[in-house]
Formats: structure tokens, sequence, C-alpha cells
């Protein structure tokens, strides 16, 4: 369902960014760009007291009259960014959760590969499949 | 370039050849390498294939395209056949017999020249046939054991080990194996191969004891084109794998035998076979690989970590984004760390990588570590190659970790039970409470009905259409008003509620049949119905439902008792006890009188029936003052409605009272009881009835009164005695007149009042 998919790292550099429409792709890369703010926000509002566990999952972050941005942050402060089409029958929040969290299943199994150095690109075939199911499933 | 006309047995090897040749896949260009050793596999010397890869255009294009590339097998096949290189002769010799490649050595020699980019692999094809010197053994093995299979040895035995042998013998060989089933596997017109090939191959049998001997060159070679780390890899297998050449061999002879032979469903199979065999890791390349294992952990049980795996594989010299993918497939449970099954596929994927395998998206069954508990097939080879690779997908996902199905399957029923709690939503159900209200209500309703069986029909509508109301308050908004009206009445005032609701209990037992005369009739059935039965009829359900039916009218006494009315209290204390009196004293009188006045005026029957009635009724005067109050309470609970009646029933009973009072002639009482019945009547029924009734009261007042008597003698003291008769008769009838009118005047003043009142209420009642 998703329209656009991006992994953002601490340093709020793409670590992996995909849209659907290849059209498109600039105006989804902005979006996510636009979306970092939001999220930055969020988690220096609830993160205050890192005592509590935060929240991974950020929930909307804006909605726009085209598509929607969920947001959803790691504990290392990596940050994956979903947009998603509006025209679709609203996804229900469990959906979204459930996305988020193949993604960060699927990113934690890229970080556990050796052979992958944080803050490289992520160009695991693995999680791009994951990453296409979850975008097929969309227009 | 010169046109080229082939023949459809000609297009059809052509085409084979170049998918061959097209290693990469791309349709449109065969790769230099592949087609250079095709060609030289054809046995022409080096300057034959420059000359005919000059002719074909292919120098001047740099690559191999598909024309050229045919162009070229024409030429092959012309040089083979011993014409001269002429591009004329490209379409001019005909019935050219095919090119003839000697395939499987050239395959594995191209697979090996390409691995190994050595120029020393590019010698001589020609030696390839008699025993090839210490370097070219190992590829004469390799190519002895593909040829093999070609041998005609029928031994139907779908051995997948024998492919596997190969791979064994050095892993460098293995793709050429691979290539080769391949290659034989996908086209028909690969028959013809074997039979090329066929005629080399007993001079590669007898070569076949070569191999043996070659191992040790072979190992010798290998270091030098791969690296340190690798050496002692390469060294091992070689030697190790080898001495099962042999049955491999015949087995693999066995494969492709079926395979060229085969229909090409079989084929396809076989190739399948042949795509899954690699994958296969025999005990020699185990052992290797535990021996490997071994030296970075030597606990055989125990993990690698991912760091000095990293570090193993990276001598590999592949790409890192390769090893990142050979990780990904190995690590079954995605701990980072790789158990012995798990190191053993990775090498097994290094190794084949290395060998050109293309790295597969999904974990091969053959290769997925045994998980005891999970899958009890996984390491296990199946003859069904597609269900190998089509199983293991399958299979690395639940094999992927012991943790993650759990959490794979955590989630959905987290999904699912979100969505199930998201689905609910509550909704209230309000008409049933009511629903089953108006039931209780009508119950009841029917019960008080059926203790008064005489109630006439209009309160019961009334009653029901109230309690609707009332249960519409909640449902119906469009009811509200005169629900609003009745409800805030009977829940504002509940004493006025009962009061009417034993009011209209007197109602009930009033209109019995002896008609619609109540006993002390206080307030008309029909209006104050009209205004009580909205406000009453949760009240009056109540007091049936209190009370049973038989002890209603307590019950209304009961609640009658807390209801005190305003304004008539005064009037009405004094009036029930003269009206007591009265009627007491009326009793007998208007008894007396009764007969008199029944037959003049029928309506008197009524009331002197009802005058009985009311004698009868011990608890008439109980119910009289009740109802006297209660139609104070219906006047305060009603307003204008009530309190006009209230008022006109005090009036009346004042005026009775009053009249009583006087007591004048027994004629009074009489006339005043029948007069306020006339009243009470007078209100029940329309005002019209009221001016006949006064005029039958004034004939009765009249009849009663004796006639005049017109005698002339004791005249004097009988026309004194009837002069003052007749001014008593006067003065009587003046204030009876007068009051008649007072009456009329009331009455009137009532009426226009209920008439205000039923217009006000008709917007409500049309809602």
């Amino acid at each position: 369902m998703a329209v656009c998919v991006a992994v953002i790292a601490k340093e709020n550099y793409p670590l992996y960014i995909r849209s659907v429409p290849s059209q498109s792709e600039l105006k989804f890369h902005y979006t996510v760009h636009t979306s970092l703010d939001v999220v930055e926000e969020k988690i220096s509002t609830a993160g205050k007291a890192m005592a509590e566990q935060r929240e991974l999952y950020l929930g909307l972050l804006y909605p726009t009259e085209d598509y929607k941005v969920y947001g959803y942050v790691t504990n290392s402060k990596v940050k994956f960014v979903i947009v998603v089409d509006s025209s679709n029958t609203s996804l229900r929040d469990n959906e979204i959760r459930s996305m988020f969290r193949k993604l960060h299943n699927s990113f934690t199994d890229v970080m556990c590969n050796p052979f992958y150095n944080p803050g490289d690109p992520i160009q695991s075939r693995a999680f791009d499949s994951m990453v296409s199911a979850m975008m097929v499933q969309s227009s | 370039m010169e046109s080229l006309t082939l023949s459809d047995v000609e297009q059809k090897y052509y085409s084979d050849l170049f998918i061959y040749c097209d290693v990469d896949n791309t349709k449109k260009v065969a790769s230099n390498g592949k087609v250079l050793d095709l060609f030289r596999a054809a046995q022409l010397s080096n300057d034959v294939v420059l000359q005919i890869t000059e002719l074909c255009g292919a120098t001047r294009l740099g690559h191999f395209g598909r024309s050229q590339f045919y162009i070229a097998l024409k030429l092959i096949a012309i040089a083979q056949s011993g014409l001269p290189l002429r591009v004329e002769s490209l379409n001019s010799v005909k019935d050219l017999p095919l090119p003839r490649f000697v395939m499987g050595k050239n395959e594995q020699e191209a697979r090996h020249a390409a691995m190994y980019p050595d120029t020393e692999n590019q010698g001589p094809y020609s030696s390839v046939i008699p025993r090839p010197p210490g370097r070219v053994q190992p590829k004469k093995v390799s190519t002895h054991e593909v040829i093999q299979p070609c041998v005609p040895t029928v031994d139907p035995q779908p051995d997948t080990t024998s492919p596997v042998v190969s791979p064994h013998q050095s892993p460098p060989t293995s793709p050429h194996t691979w290539r080769k089933h391949k290659r034989q596997a996908s086209g028909g017109a690969v028959e013809q191969q074997p039979a090329v090939a066929r005629a080399v191959w007993p001079p590669f049998r007898e070569a076949q004891s070569g191999p043996v001997t070659g191992d040790g060159l072979w190992s010798a070679h290998s270091p030098p084109p791969v690296q340190e780390s690798w050496v002692s890899f390469t060294d091992t297998p070689p030697s190790s794998t080898l001495p099962a050449m042999h049955p491999s061999s015949a087995q693999e002879s066995t494969t492709v035998r079926t395979v060229a032979s085969a229909a090409t469903t079989n084929e396809i199979q076989r190739q399948a076979s042949g795509y899954d065999d690699p994958w296969k890791i025999t005990e020699e390349q185990r052992q290797y690989y535990i021996n490997q294992f071994k030296t970075i952990q030597s606990d055989l049980t125990g993990f690698i970590p991912g760091s000095a795996a990293k570090e193993f594989f990276t001598k590999s010299k592949l790409p890192i984004l390769e090893l990142s993918h050979i990780w990904e497939l190995s690590d079954f449970d995605k701990d980072g760390a790789l158990t012995l099954d798990e190191f053993c596929a990775a090498f097994h994927l290094v190794v084949a990588r290395k060998n050109g395998y293309d790295l597969p998206e999904k974990l091969p069954e053959s290769l997925m570590p045994k998980l005891i508990d999970l899958d009890d097939s996984a390491g296990v080879p199946e003859p069904a190659p597609e269900v190998g690779f089509s199983g293991s997908p399958v299979e690395v996902t639940p094999n992927k970790s012991p943790s993650m199905p759990s959490l794979n399957q955590n989630w959905p029923e987290l999904n699912q039970s979100n969505e199930d709690t998201a689905i609910v939503h509550p909704v209230p159900i309000r008409m049933t409470p009511s629903k089953i209200h108006m039931q209780e209500m009508e119950l009841k309703r029917t019960g008080s009905d059926h203790a008064h069986p005489t109630s006439p029909l209009m309160p019961k509508p009334p009653e029901l259409s109230e309690e609707k109301k009332l249960a519409a308050t909640i449902k119906f908004p469009g009811t509200t008003v005169g629900d609003g009206y009745s409800s805030s009445d009977s829940f504002a005032s509940d004493q006025e509620p009962i009061s009417s609701a034993v009011t209209r209990q007197r109602s009930h037992s009033g209109t019995s049949p002896e008609g619609l005369k109540a006993v002390a009739p206080p307030p008309p059935p029909p209006r104050p119905h009209a205004s009580h039965s909205r406000s009453s009829s949760l009240d009056m359900n109540r007091n049936f439902t209190t009370v049973p039916a038989g002890a209603q009218q307590q019950a209304g006494v009961v609640a009658f008792p807390p209801a005190v009315p305003p304004r008539p209290l005064a009037t009405q204390t004094s009036v029930p006890h003269g009206h007591r009196s009265v009627d007491g004293d009326g009793l007998p009188a208007h008894a007396s009188t009764s007969p008199q006045q029944m037959p003049e005026q029928p309506n008197f029957a009524d009331f002197s029936q009802f005058q009985a009635f009311a004698v009868e009724q011990p608890a008439d005067d109980g119910e009289k003052q009740q109802e006297s109050v209660q139609v104070e309470k219906c006047a305060d609970a009603t307003g204008t409605m009530r309190a006009v009646k209230s008022e006109a029933q005090p009036e009346e009973r004042t005026t009775a009272t009053v009249n009583s009072a006087k007591g004048s002639t027994p004629l009074a009482p009489p006339p005043k009881p029948v007069r306020r019945r006339l009243k009470s009547e007078d209100e029940l029924r329309p005002d019209m009835e009221d001016h006949p009734q006064k005029s039958g009261v004034v004939a009765s007042v009249l009849a009663t009164q004796p006639s005049i008597p017109r005698s002339v003698g004791k005249d004097k003291k009988a026309i004194q005695a009837s002069i003052r008769r007749n001014k008593e008769t006067n003065t009587v009838l003046a204030r009876l007149n007068s009051e008649l009118q007072q009456q009329l005047k009331d009455l009137l003043e009532e009426r226009i009042s209920l008439e205000v009142q039923l217009e006000q209420l008709r917007p409500f009642s049309h809602l």
C-alpha cells in the first residue's frame, strides 16, 4: 500500500528510498525530507525522559491532499517513513504498524549482516523484496 | 553483412549455440569469451578462428551479435568441411554439415578460461585430445568427466550425485558440468553434439586414467589463480574428490543421456536436477568446510561470529555486495553468527559464486541447515529440482529463525485482535426498554381496563397514545410536544397525574353501565381524559402496577392525599362536607324527587341512578371528595383546563352548597344536586345539553312546586299562602335563574378556554 518507503539514518541522510511511480520520485523525496522535521519534533518532545519507553511508531506525521505520511523511529534514531496514497481506502493504523514492523525486522536483518557497514546504502536483496512486496500491494 | 540463409536445422542449431554463448542473457550479444571458446572447440586453428571472426564482422563490431554469430558458425562449418573461407560461400554452399564442436571440452575449457584468465588455457585445443600437459589435465579431467555422460552407457540412474562429483573434483569445475547440463538440456538440437562428441570420447576415456595423476598437477595449478587462503581450499577438494569421478561421471552420463534422449519434460526435469545438484554439498566438500570451520572455531557446535566470518569470506575477493547476499542466504536464524551448517552453506555459495554460479535468490534446499524441529527435509536433496528451489523460499521463511515465525504469527494475531476490537461498536438500543415499557403499560392498562370494563375506549387510546408519547420522548421526537407536555406534567407533579388517574378511575368507575355521569362527577371523562390521559398514563400504570386492579381506588386514594390542590382547597374543604351533607340530604330528597323527576326528565333518571349508585357506593363521599380534590389537582396539573373545570366544579358545588346551605325548600336541594349532576353532565357532555337540562331543571323545579291553587274560597289564606308560596317560588326561581345564568357564563368561559387550549394543543397533536 505504500507509495514510497524511505529509511533515513540517524544523521538524517537516506539509507534507502524507493518509490512506486518512478516519475514522481522527486516529489516523494521532497516529501520524505520535509517529514523529517515532523519526526524530529515528535521524538524530541516525546523522548525527553528517555527512561520511559518511547513509542517507536509515530503515526501519521502529516496528511496532504494526495497522500499521508507515517513515521517510525528505532531506538538508534533510524527513521522509517512510509508515504501512502490517500486515494486508496484508508489503511488501518494496524496495517501501517505491521508495515513498519516488517521494515524494522528487515532492517535488523540487514544490520546483522557483518558485511554491511552501518551508514552504507542498503543494498540487500531481501530488504528490496520485502519493500517491493509492501509497495506492490498498492496500486 | 552478407545476408545469411539458414536451413531450419541450421537455424535451430545456431540459435541453441547462441543461447549457449549468451552468457549474460542479453539475447543479443554472445560473449566473446564463449564464442571464441566455441570456435576453438570447432577444432579449428586459431588463425582460422580469427579469420572467421573477421569475416563475420565481429571484429568490426567488437562483439558477436546474433547475425555475426550465425555467420561465424556457418563459416566454421565451411571451414570444417574443408572449404575455403569465403564470404560468398556462406549462402552458396549447400548441404553444408553443421559445424561440429567438441562442446564438452570446450565448455569446460571455456569456463576454466573465464574463471582463470590465464593465457595458458588458451593453448591449442588439439592438446586436449592427446594427453594434455599438466595444466591442461584438469581441463581434460573435467572434460572427460563431462563427456562421459555422452557415452552411450545406459544407466538410467537419476543419480543426483553424479554432477555433484564434478564440483567435488574441483570447485572450479563444477560450473562446467552445470553449464553443460544446462546447455544440453536447453536445446533439442544438442543431440547432434553428443553424437559429435562421441567420437571424441574414447580418446578421452583413455585419458580418464590420467586425471588421477593430473590432480596433483591441477592442484598445483590451482593455487596460482587463487588467493592464498583458497589454496588450501582448492588443494584438498580435488585430491579428495577425484577418486569418485568414475561413478559420478558414469552417473552423469546417464543423467545427460537421459536428457538428450528424453522428451522435453524430462529434459526440463533433468535440467532442473542439474540446477539443484550443484548446490549439494558432498561429503568431501563438507569435510573441507568443516576443517575450515575448525580453523576459526574449534568447537563444531559453536558459532562463528559475524566479524570472523566476514574476514574469512572477504578473502575470497568477492564483492562485498555478493558476500552480503551470501550472508543473508546462509545465516538462517539471522543471529549474526554462523553455525556449522550455515558456515558450510555460506562456503559453498562462495565457491559456487567463485565458479561463476549466480547466487540464488533463495537458499537452495540442499544448503539449508538441518533444523530438527522445523524442517525434516532440510538438506535432503529432492529429485524434483523445482521443488527444491521453490521449496527453499517456503522453507527458508519458517526456518529463518526460531523466533521469527513466532513473531510473524504474533503480528497477524495482533492485527486480527485489534481489528476485532476496532470493529465493535456498541449500538445502544433504546427501543426495547421503551417498547417493553410500553408493552407493560399496555398490559397494565388492559388489566386496568379489564377491571373497568366499561371504560370507554376514549380513555384507552389517549392512554396508549400518551404512553407511546412518553416512550416517544425517548424515541420519537415528533410527538415530543404532547409527550413533553404530558411527561412534564406527569414527571413534574406525580400528584396530579395520580389524581387524574384516580379521576380516571373515577371516570372509569363512573362510566360504568349507569352512564356517563359519575357519582360525584368532578371531571367529565372526555375532557379530563384529554388532559389527564397524557400526563397520567404513566401514573395510571404506576398505580396499576403498584396496586392490583381491585385496589385501584385505594391506590388512588393513597396517592391522592399528598396532592393538595391550591385554589379550591378552601372551597373544597367546605364543599365536600357540604356536599356530603347535601348529598346526604339530597339523596333521600333526590330519591324522593327522583321519581317525580324521572317521568318528566329522563335525564334525571340518570341522576337518580347515579344517586342510587352513589348511595350504594360506600366510598362515595370519599370518592366525591377525592374527586373534587382530584379536580383541583387536575386543575393544577393541566392548567387552565382543569382549573376551569375545578372552578366550575367548586363553583357548582359552592352553588350547590349555597343552595344546600340555604336549603330553603326541599326543592332546592334536589334540583341542586340534580343541577350539579347536570352540570357535571354538562361538563361531560357538550354544552348544548345544558340548556335543555336547565330548562328541564326549571321545569322540574316548577313541576315540583305544587300547582298554584286558584280556589277563591278560603281564598285569602289560600291566596296569601299561594302568594307567599309564589313569592318564594319566584325568589327561588330568580335565584335559580341567576345561578343558572352564572353557570352559563362559567360554562361559556370554560368552553372558550377549552377551545383555546384545544387549539393550543392542536399543533402538538398533529406532530
